[in-house]
């Protein structure tokens, strides 16, 4: 196996494109070496993107905020902006693991890992987040929503690297929440996920909603619905019912050593709702 | 004071007080050396090939290609083992789940091993080994494993304990059977009657050390070998008997023990590395990953237990019965044996019986954890009792009072107790504040007893006095959890010097004789009484020492508070000697001092306790969060009281973890899914509360201090507390261990669409 | 092919040779001798081979050994002050918040990052800091007090 650290952006995806064999990119490594230590995966060639200076930072721009790919989940928490715009973007990250592996992992590495119920996915859907892909051909732009295209897999091709994480600019009166149910109090994968992303009017009305769902399907999912229930009028009982019932109708879940698709379903509603009030009190809303 | 004297309110100096443990420096800078710390020279990289299968015979292995490989030195399969001569039963399992001969019996059972120069040499060894299998139908459940058509596991499994002894193989590996009276009797007179099954789910002991050794074994039949365990002179007889080696020429060590909990007392690959070694005639040092703990160490079993009990309205419960099924992995084991004892063994009844099925599964091997199989039975009787007294509106803690065994009783499982502690742990359970304290929303408190038997068993120690006066006990049961320091405080008692003039060392297997494992909470007690034999042996010579240096008569010398006091006619002309005075004087009175201890002890004294929990259920979701628990046990005396309560805390915590969240989870295909921390889920930081304690002493008559066991039975009442604390928060009785969110939230729902 | 890798642990420069596909956790043990640092999962999930790294605590089974380059790496080998023992060490002996041990290290790695950027956590606080350590003897109790009394003591000193 050869380990390459490349330091610039360039090198990588010229070191992608041309190696042989299984190529693997390495950013925290927090699922990377576990596969590895699994033999699930034996890589060839492992290219470590940490020392790539632009992908180290976390950069408020006018349009908000770039997240490079190499940065930690604990530098997310560490960065008082960041977590002043999108609260609920920020606590999906630290909720990855431990503080341990809050020094390792990042939210690049988290979507490309493309699994179902990775905590910082539906945060950043929520969000509008767009993935920065560099690769042979150039940069393109990817919606987080149309980033994982099934358990594992990416719209990534060969060559290509994330080189940061775009969110939007916070606009005023808008806030965001990400809740997760696990069944101990830490260092679980989330059994059923939900983040609600809201932006008020006046009186507290609300002018559109984004929410999305992870480890309910086979991606984490964006519920469209949600905007049509939740627009147009203040956060209500009624509403909120609605909003459970069109999250657990989207549900697509599986049985599995974490979680039933009845206790899935239920939850992925009871948590929309939760997150939602969450959302909705931080933009200023009175429940 | 004679050799043998037992404990009279005796006013203790040393024992009972809270010294910083003697090992502790080396723990806290990473000094010291656990299983995988240590390496011999010239040492190899152990490896084991284990099935994927959950069944299945093994066709044919090809390790030719793996034996070619450059670097490779050894590898091994069963035909290595030699097993003739072998007519032991269960040595013979152990070798066959060491390394599976004709079937793997589970996902994880090892088929072949290497030693090579490197551990990637030794992985890519590995993959050349081919093993030809035909996959069997498998059974992972301990009830289908019962029914009829189930695949059967062992052909040659004909149930133990059965008369006259069945003719037709089946997955009943053993029948026990315990109890007295006429429990129809018994329940006619009942007003209530109740009947239920419970199941839990298969837990382990989750130490966080893997299993680890480096064995070496050269062609004159001699050898050593390094290992984490919880019982290194165990450990040797069984090596040396399976290897075919004299047990004395076989020197093991124990290393410090990252954990054991009963997981540790049993071998998985030490002979694979002796045998390695001995092919390759060079060390080779053998380490599991944690995927290899789960799927091939040895758990506790799963099981299925089905209860009655009947009480009158006034609350006397007439009679009691259980039948507890266990899977005990692919081989017979003794445990649903110990669940048919322990089960009722709290309280005092006329009427008891209870039947204990061994069940053979495609699982591995069944081994202890902390009191083997009494957290089981304890969950499904715990759990019945506050049923029982709810259906007769009396509180939970005064049905159980009312019940409870007491000096006298003649137990479920047949001895009369002595004095003993469940009722004192209840009396203080009913008076603690825990038991008023206010509940908020959605929270429901629970409590539940538990009982173990602790065992005693043969241990040996040699106390040596040093030139300077200081002393060396040599104990041969291992340190996990603070055993050097219990043993340095029972010595410094007994010989009257400080604590820190003494030092505790593990023996290894040749400089001792045998001792029995560190279970069974046996350690502080076996080793102790051993300990002070030898104390008062050594001080038996030191006044003989005195006497001469006086020119005494040997009756005329006193021994009190580490000193030797001259008595009778001419004691007012010399002054008290000290250990130090007589230590230096040893080399013209004799030689050096010691006292040299070997006994069996008796009368280890069973244990009881009490625990009271708090548990809040969020009614939306299922999910439980662990507010407030108390433990209340009795310790006897207790050596030093915070690794006590360290005892009872841990012993609670893995308990909470067993009834909320861990469990063996398998596929259809028989594989296990979820060998590591991350899906096994053992209870974090952030999961628990502080954990009360509250130890009470009430003396082991059969031991010089008054010491019992106190490690073991923490762990049994936690699963009924907390199934008893839900089912108070929720209205919902949980019979399934453990009580994930998903089945409480799915038991809440059922109960609302039956409203 | 292997690599050879410079790395400041507990302060000394250290140069060793590892595998590219080497854990720094195997590195540090079978390298570089610092076998205070365990093994219990090798998958970030114990928190048993806790190590900072350029001042972040990191599970070394989860890093690279090469990538350790250049890096600073703090073990608990480095953590006394010569004879003087650290008081998270000598509050972790003082409340027996240690039974077996093993998974010491790793806590004592991970609560002293929590004390150098939160001097003064609550009782929830460090529980949530050291969720990803595991000890399976305890029940955590002590191990918490002991946290609690050496922030404490630090904070007087």
């Amino acid at each position: 196996m050869q380990y390459l650290a490349p330091e610039k952006t360039a090198d990588a995806v010229k070191l992608l494109a041309k190696s042989k064999g299984q190529v693997h990119l390495l950013a925290g490594g927090s699922d990377l070496l576990v596969r590895m230590k699994g033999g699930y995966i034996e890589p060839d060639v492992i290219i470590d993107i940490k020392r790539i200076k632009p992908m180290q930072d976390i950069k408020k721009t006018a349009t908000g905020f770039n997240i490079g790919a190499a940065v930690s989940c604990a530098q997310m928490g560490d960065h008082k902006a960041l977590r002043r715009a999108w609260p609920g973007v920020v606590e999906a990250a630290n909720l990855i693991g431990s503080d341990q592996i809050q020094g390792r992992c990042t939210v690049a590495g988290n979507l490309c890992n493309a699994s179902p119920a990775a905590d910082s996915v539906p945060a950043l859907i929520a969000a509008k987040a767009v993935a920065i892909v560099k690769g042979p051909k150039g940069t393109r732009r990817v919606p987080v929503e149309n980033f994982a295209t099934a358990p594992g897999k990416t719209c990534l091709k060969k060559g290509e690297i994330v080189e940061s994480i775009q969110l939007p600019k916070r606009a005023a009166k808008m806030a965001d929440a990400y809740l997760r149910f696990i069944p101990r109090t830490e260092m679980d994968i989330a059994v059923v996920s939900a983040a609600v992303n809201l932006t008020l009017g006046p009186r507290g009305v609300i002018t559109a909603a984004r929410v999305a769902l992870g480890a309910v399907a086979p991606t984490a999912i964006l519920i469209p619905e949600a905007n049509k229930i939740l627009k147009g009028d203040k956060l209500t009982e009624e509403s909120l019912e609605s909003l459970a019932e069109v999250c657990s109708a989207a549900c697509k879940p599986i049985n599995d050593k974490r979680g039933t698709i009845d206790f899935r379903t239920h939850v992925a509603g009871v948590l929309a709702t939760r997150a939602a009030r969450l959302a909705y009190t931080r933009a200023g809303g009175k429940l | 004071m004679g050799i043998d004297t037992p404990m009279k309110d005796r006013v203790f100096k040393s024992v009972g007080t809270r010294p910083t443990r003697p090992d502790g420096i080396d723990k806290v800078t990473g000094r010291a050396r656990y299983g995988a710390d240590f390496n011999m020279p010239g040492q190899l990289h152990g490896s084991i090939l284990r099935s994927p299968h959950a069944h299945a015979s093994i066709k044919s292995i090809d390790t030719t290609k793996a034996e070619k490989l450059k670097g490779v030195k050894a590898v091994v399969t069963s035909k290595d083992f030699k097993t003739k001569g072998i007519t032991d039963p269960d040595l013979l399992d152990i070798i066959d789940n060491c390394m599976a001969s004709k079937t793997a019996y589970y996902d994880g059972h090892a088929v072949a091993a290497v030693a090579a120069v490197d551990a990637k040499t030794a992985r890519a060894a590995l993959k050349l080994i081919k093993v030809v299998y035909k996959k069997l139908k498998h059974v992972t459940d301990v009830d289908e494993a019962m029914s009829p058509g189930a695949p059967l596991i062992n052909k040659k499994c004909f149930t133990q304990g059965v008369e006259p002894a069945p003719t037709k193989a089946s997955n009943i590996a053993v029948r026990s059977e315990f109890g007295h009276g006429n429990v129809s009797e018994g329940f006619q007179q009942a007003d209530i009657v109740i009947k239920r099954t419970y199941k839990t789910g298969q837990s382990h002991q989750g130490y966080i050390e893997p299993h680890a050794c480096v064995a070496s074994i050269s062609p004159d039949g001699s050898g050593e070998m390094w290992v984490c365990t919880q019982g290194h002179f165990v450990f040797r007889q069984q090596c040396a008997e399976i290897l075919g080696l004299d047990a004395a020429k076989l020197r093991v060590t124990s290393s410090e023990i990252g954990g054991g909990f009963g997981g540790k007392t049993h071998l998985w690959l030490e002979p694979v590395a002796l045998l390695l070694s001995r092919k390759a005639n060079r060390p080779v040092k053998l380490v599991m990953s944690r995927e290899d703990v789960f799927r091939a160490s040895g758990p506790t079993s799963t099981t299925s237990i089905d209860v009655k009990m009947g009480v009158t309205k006034d609350g006397v419960i007439t009679a009691a019965e259980a039948e507890l099924r266990y899977a005990s992995g692919p081989y017979a084991g003794a445990w649903a044996s110990y669940g048919a004892m322990t089960s009722f063994a709290c309280y005092d009844l006329k009427n008891v019986k209870t039947v204990g099925l061994d069940i053979l599964v495609n699982r591995p091997k069944t081994t202890a954890y902390r009191a083997p199989s009494a957290p089981m039975a304890a969950f499904a009787v715990e759990s019945m009792i506050d049923e029982l007294a709810d259906r007769i509106d009396m509180d939970a803690i005064d049905l159980r009072i009312k019940n409870a065994a007491k000096e006298g009783t003649r137990s479920s499982y047949g001895p009369v107790y002595g004095p003993i502690g469940i009722g004192a742990t209840l009396d203080a359970a009913k008076k603690h504040p825990h038991m008023k304290a206010p509940l908020g929303p959605n929270q429901g408190r629970g409590m539940a007893c538990g009982f173990w038997f602790n065992f005693g068993g043969q241990s040996c120690t040699d106390l040596n006095i040093s030139p300077d006066g200081t002393a060396t006990l040599t104990f041969g049961t291992i340190d996990v959890g603070g055993a050097r320091a219990s043993m340095s405080l029972v010595v410094a008692e007994e010989l009257g010097i400080p604590y820190d003039k003494v030092k505790a060392v593990i023996a290894d297997t040749g400089s001792l004789g045998h001792n029995e494992m560190t279970d069974g909470s046996r350690g502080t007690f076996a080793s102790s009484m051993s300990a002070i034999r030898s104390c008062r042996l050594a001080i038996d010579d030191m006044r003989q020492r005195a006497a001469t240096m006086w020119d005494i008569d040997l009756d005329d010398v006193t021994w009190e508070n580490g000193h030797a006091h001259a008595g009778g006619s001419s004691g007012s002309n010399h002054a008290p000697l000290s250990i130090a005075d007589i230590a230096a004087r040893a080399h013209k009175t004799g030689g050096p001092i010691a006292g040299h201890a070997q006994i069996v002890a008796d009368g280890a004294g069973v244990s009881f306790a009490t625990h009271i929990c708090d548990i809040e259920v969020d009614p939306d979701t299922g999910q439980t969060r662990v507010v407030r628990y108390t433990v209340i046990q009795d310790a006897g005396k207790a050596v030093h009281p915070t690794y006590v309560e360290g005892q009872f805390q841990g012993g609670a915590a893995q308990g909470i973890g067993w009834a909320l969240n861990e469990e063996y989870i398998y596929g259809k295909d028989g594989r296990l899914e979820n060998p590591g921390f991350l899906d096994y889920r053992i209870p974090v930081c952030s999961d628990l509360p502080m954990i009360d304690t509250q130890i009470l002493e009430i003396p082991n008559p059969n031991h010089p201090y008054g010491i019992r066991g106190v490690g073991e039975t923490s762990i049994v009442p936690p699963l009924a507390a907390i199934g008893n604390a839900v089912s108070n928060a929720t209205h919902v009785r949980m019979t399934q261990v453990p009580m994930s969110a998903p089945r409480i939230l799915s038991a809440i729902h059922a109960n609302k669409d039956s409203d | 092919m292997s690599v050879l890798v410079n790395s400041t642990i507990n302060g000394d420069q250290y140069e060793f040779v590892c595998e590219p596909d080497e854990t720094l956790l195997d590195a540090l043990r079978d390298r570089v001798g610092m076998t205070g640092v365990k093994e219990g999962c090798g998958t970030g999930d114990c928190g048993a081979c806790s190590i900072t790294l350029d001042g972040a605590l990191v599970c070394s089974c989860l890093v690279l050994g090469a990538e350790a380059e250049g890096r600073k790496i703090e073990t608990v080998e480095g953590m006394s002050d010569g004879d003087k023992l650290h008081p998270l060490q000598t509050k972790f002996l003082e409340h027996a918040a240690l039974q077996c041990g093993v998974c010491t290290p790793g806590f004592l790695i991970a609560a002293k990052a929590l004390l150098e950027k939160n001097p003064d956590p609550s009782e929830e606080q460090v529980r949530y800091a050291l969720a990803g350590n595991l000890c399976r003897c305890t029940g955590y109790d002590k191990i918490v007090r002991a946290v609690l009394a050496a922030a404490k003591q630090m904070r007087k000193a």
